[in-house]
């Protein structure tokens, strides 16, 4: 390979590739959040085959599909003759890749349209010198050079060789496309990997095959917190086909600092994980095992009746005052359960340990993360080890935590030289995940003569430490509408947990949501208003104002504007109704992830017990562009059902004496497709903004409206997660 | 202690404890990876084969149970009417979004046309509720399905052959 120029911004030949011509750059690119080294990796083939790289982890979130979009909208060639390679994790090459918190779409919008505009420059430059015209006079249609003036044609593989000797233009002025010329950007595309998924091509993590490889199952310590005092291994080593115990840890992910396991290692994960009956461990547990959810709630219950929080989130003026002399005051309290992530494909991770370094074939939403997390683990040069990145079945936050990578990296050591897949069972999965944490509101809201919202309180109970929330338990003090009231006071209250706490899908938006918009709703009944009126009187007029902390300000118009899209989608009627028929119809708004989601949905109470969604519709404003619009479909209607399966099909991880009692889909149940609605209608405003992210901001608000249209159809106000009606229902 | 199953047409003898499950030979000793693990129980259906033309879950079908027997898995699928319908469908509608349970989702509705070609929703929903989709592909596998079922060309004819 030639080597590339010492300064930035100068292409070089990857002479290496054997199929084709690449062009790659080497340019230094500040992103908006974070400064990153982008190298993005076009190849073109004689054949005028365009080869273009993926970089981040795609979970289902149609990400692999989506960025070479991007690339290829500028690089102005035909989509038919794009085909995707999954490039490895090499963020110092590559720039950032993770699958999280929806930013794949606004942090690569520009950089990987750059990418593409600048490749599509270097080959014009060629075809100006290959024909002796001025460049100006060149124009591209579907992956060929045009010559107005002589007529003349010819493909862009022509110029490919030729191409990849031309300095590369400065990315971060190269001129882009005007949105009125996209012919890719805004059209739906199928996924890249549909074709291979119908006819079981071996994509996967858990599908990972390699010569000689072994399997591992394992053993984790059920109580989280407890540590590993000895293991008696004797019955699991005379097993035939095991050929090694090892003791594993992967810390650095718990507040207590350790996750014990024994993992065996067989010829056959059967096998392997057959023999964990035979094996004796002796775990230190005595400190974690008083704890329990039901304790819990009690603890919680204690905190909100006798005490003020711990510490303030948002005070402003006098809420107290406030309520004391408001003409109506509405008081509730909230709470939802910790839950597990249960994505399909069980946490696995295969590794190979070879000469001091490590290689892993790993399903990873950060995989950045891991290989920090695996370097401190085991004293290993970040740079000697590798990571392809694979399809993950199923990421909804599970995966932006490695414990999977570090117990691999270790198992793999114990047998040097042979790769190892390390497979968790569903119970393994549901048991040792980093869960949603639970958490607790009691709130107060006044309002004055005229309906308007004049105060508002709510102490929130979660876990953690002296007031520092663990990882995923905070709460925003611009949680909405905190930001709209004169009068308010947000407090928090911190106890301690041993679980392992984490992002899941929305992370805190899924509960707050619920929360708020309910108790909104609840609101809005004591003023004589329906939801959708109560928000806009709220919103009031349109303006920015600040948002959640790192996180883009909130546009009150925007908002004003999906709430009003949503009722005249859904033909919402003006008011309160009037009889509790069974049938309810609930509105629910959320924003997250810089996306304006308004959700309405209609429920039947079947056999006065059970909830039927009949139907849902869905109003989004995620900017300017919906890159590919049937994906974004796909995503907007999974999260309703998702949304759904948290609200309604009685999902909640338990913990009784340190460990958790769930262990698979009978008591911790999804939602099958006998549950799910007929249609959830989705559309999107298109509004002046660059575009942003659709794997997460959906799904909060389809929960409360799914509340709110329990209220409605039966008079039950239910305000704990997952919701159940009780018995003497409609 | 040999063991004779006639996998996607080719008849294999493995030498392998008859307690097995079907979902692990095959991943394991057959390096067919279509077929994927998710709950080990029966409970999830990502492991559907079919046995006999028939929907089971590998994970509860141990190898001395599927001796002497026809096992089809998503990897051969393709080669029947009712398979490449299906194949073609769920392309169309776009349907997988991680696309891990899909496996298991294309086996079961080939069993539900091979036996019913016209599947009402309520017979779709009935034969396909015990296979989970967590990202919720739910409206696009019912839209599927009855796509496959209504390919035109005597796709009824095929199907029962």
């Amino acid at each position: 390979m030639n080597a590339p120029a010492a300064i930035n911004r100068r292409s070089f030949l990857a002479a290496s590739l054997v199929a084709g011509v690449a062009i790659s750059f080497d340019a230094t690119i500040a992103f908006a959040e974070e400064a990153a080294v982008l190298n993005a990796f076009i190849r073109i083939g004689p054949d005028d085959i365009v080869t273009i790289g993926s970089k981040n982890p795609e979970i289902g979130q149609g990400i692999r599909t989506m960025l070479p979009m991007l690339i290829a909208e500028e690089l102005d060639v035909d989509w038919a003759k794009v085909r995707i390679e999954q490039l490895d994790a090499n963020d110092k090459l590559y720039g950032p890749q993770s699958a999280g918190g929806s930013r794949s779409t606004p942090v690569n919008w520009l950089p990987m349209r750059r990418v593409g505009a600048g490749a599509r420059a270097m080959v014009l430059t060629a075809a100006a010198q290959s024909w002796g015209v001025d460049v100006a006079s060149l124009t591209t249609a579907k992956g060929r050079v045009l010559h107005a003036h002589s007529g003349r044609s010819a493909p862009y593989s022509a110029f490919a060789k030729a191409a990849a000797t031309v300095p590369a233009p400065d990315l971060e002025t190269v001129a882009l496309k005007s949105p009125d010329t996209f012919h890719i950007i805004g059209t739906s595309v199928v996924g890249v990997d549909t074709p291979g998924i119908t006819r079981g091509q071996p994509l996967y993590g858990i599908d990972t095959v390699l010569p000689d490889m072994l399997y591992a199952a394992i053993e984790i310590c059920p109580v989280f917190g407890g540590s590993l005092e000895s293991v008696d291994d004797a019955a699991v080593r005379a097993i035939k086909g095991v050929l090694a115990v090892v003791p594993v840890n992967s810390g650095v992910s718990l507040p207590a600092g350790q996750i014990d396991a024994v993992a065996i290692i067989a010829d056959s994960w059967w096998t392997a994980n057959k023999a964990r009956a035979k094996l004796k461990p002796n775990w230190s547990t005595a400190a974690q095992t008083t704890h329990s959810t039901a304790g819990y709630e009690k603890a919680a219950a204690v905190i909100l009746a006798n005490g003020a929080p711990q510490i303030d989130l948002r005070r402003t003026g006098d809420a107290d005052a406030a309520l004391a002399s408001a003409a109506h005051v509405v008081t509730a309290a909230y709470d939802y359960p910790f839950l597990a992530h249960a994505a399909l494909e069980p946490q696995n991770c295969t590794a190979l340990y070879k000469d001091g370094k490590l290689e892993f074939w790993a399903p990873s939403q950060s995989p950045a993360n891991g290989r920090r997390q695996v370097a401190v683990l085991m004293d290993i040069a970040p740079e000697d080890i590798t990571i392809h990145l694979t399809r993950i079945g199923g990421g909804f936050g599970r995966r932006l935590l490695n414990d999977y990578m570090a117990q691999a990296g270790q198992i793999a050591k114990a047998v040097p030289g042979r790769p190892v897949k390390l497979i968790y069972t569903r119970a393994d999965d549901i048991r040792h995940d980093f869960y949603r944490p639970a958490g607790w509101h009691k709130l107060s809201c006044g309002l004055d003569k005229d309906g308007a919202i004049v105060a508002l309180k709510d102490h929130f109970v979660t876990f953690g430490t002296g007031g520092k929330p663990v990882r995923a338990a905070e709460m925003e003090p611009s949680e909405f509408p905190g930001q709209m009231v004169p009068n308010v006071h947000y407090g928090m209250t911190t106890m301690p947990t041993f679980m392992p706490t984490g992002w899941l899908r929305a992370p805190t938006s899924n509960a707050m949501a619920f929360v708020f918009q309910s108790f909104l709703d609840e609101v809005a009944e004591a003023a004589g208003l329906d939801l959708p009126e109560l928000m806009r009187r709220t919103l009031g007029e349109g303006r920015m104002v600040a948002g959640k902390e790192n996180a883009p300000p909130f546009n009150t118009a925007r908002a004003r504007a999906i709430v009003d899209k949503v009722c005249s989608m859904a033909g919402w009627n003006p008011g309160r109704p009037a009889g509790k028929t069974g049938e309810g119809r609930g509105f629910g708004f959320y924003f997250s992830h810089a996306g304006y989601f308004a959700e309405v949905v209609d429920v039947s109470v079947v056999d006065g017990a059970t909830i039927r969604v009949d139907r849902a519709f869905v109003a989004g404003d995620v900017g300017a562009h919906v890159i590919n619009p049937v994906n974004a479909l796909h995503q907007a209607q999974g999260s309703v059902i998702d949304g759904m399966a948290q609200a309604i099909a009685g999902q909640k991880i338990e913990l009784v004496d340190g460990a958790v009692a769930q262990e698979n889909f009978n008591d911790y149940p999804l939602l099958r497709i006998d549950s799910a609605p007929p249609t959830i209608v989705v559309e999107f405003l298109k509004s002046d903004f660059p575009p942003t992210g659709m794997g997460e901001p959906a799904l909060p608000p389809v929960i409360p409206a799914l509340g709110n249209a329990i209220y409605a159809a039966t008079g039950q106000r239910l305000r704990s997660l997952p919701l159940k009606l009780a018995a003497t229902a409609v | 202690m040999a063991i004779s199953v006639t996998v996607n047409g080719e008849k294999r003898t493995l030498d392998a404890d008859p307690d097995k499950p079907m979902l692990w030979v095959l991943r394991e000793d057959l390096n067919l990876v279509g077929t994927k693990f998710g709950c080990g129980a029966g409970l999830c259906g990502a492991c559907t084969v079919l046995l006999d033309g028939q929907a089971v879950r590998s994970c509860q079908t141990p190898l001395g149970e599927a001796a002497g027997h026809k096992i089809t898995t998503i990897e051969h699928v393709g080669t029947t009417p009712v398979g490449r319908k299906l194949q073609a469908a769920w392309i169309e509608h776009d349907v997988p979004q991680c696309g891990y349970c899909q496996a298991g989702q294309i086996m079961s509705a080939a069993s539900l046309l091979m036996q019913t070609p016209k599947p009402a929703t309520e017979e779709i929903e009935g034969a396909m509720s015990g296979n989970i989709c967590r990202c919720a592909c739910y409206l696009r596998i019912r839209a599927a399905i009855h796509t496959a079922a209504g390919a035109p060309a005597g796709s009824a004819k095929e199907a029962a052959a």
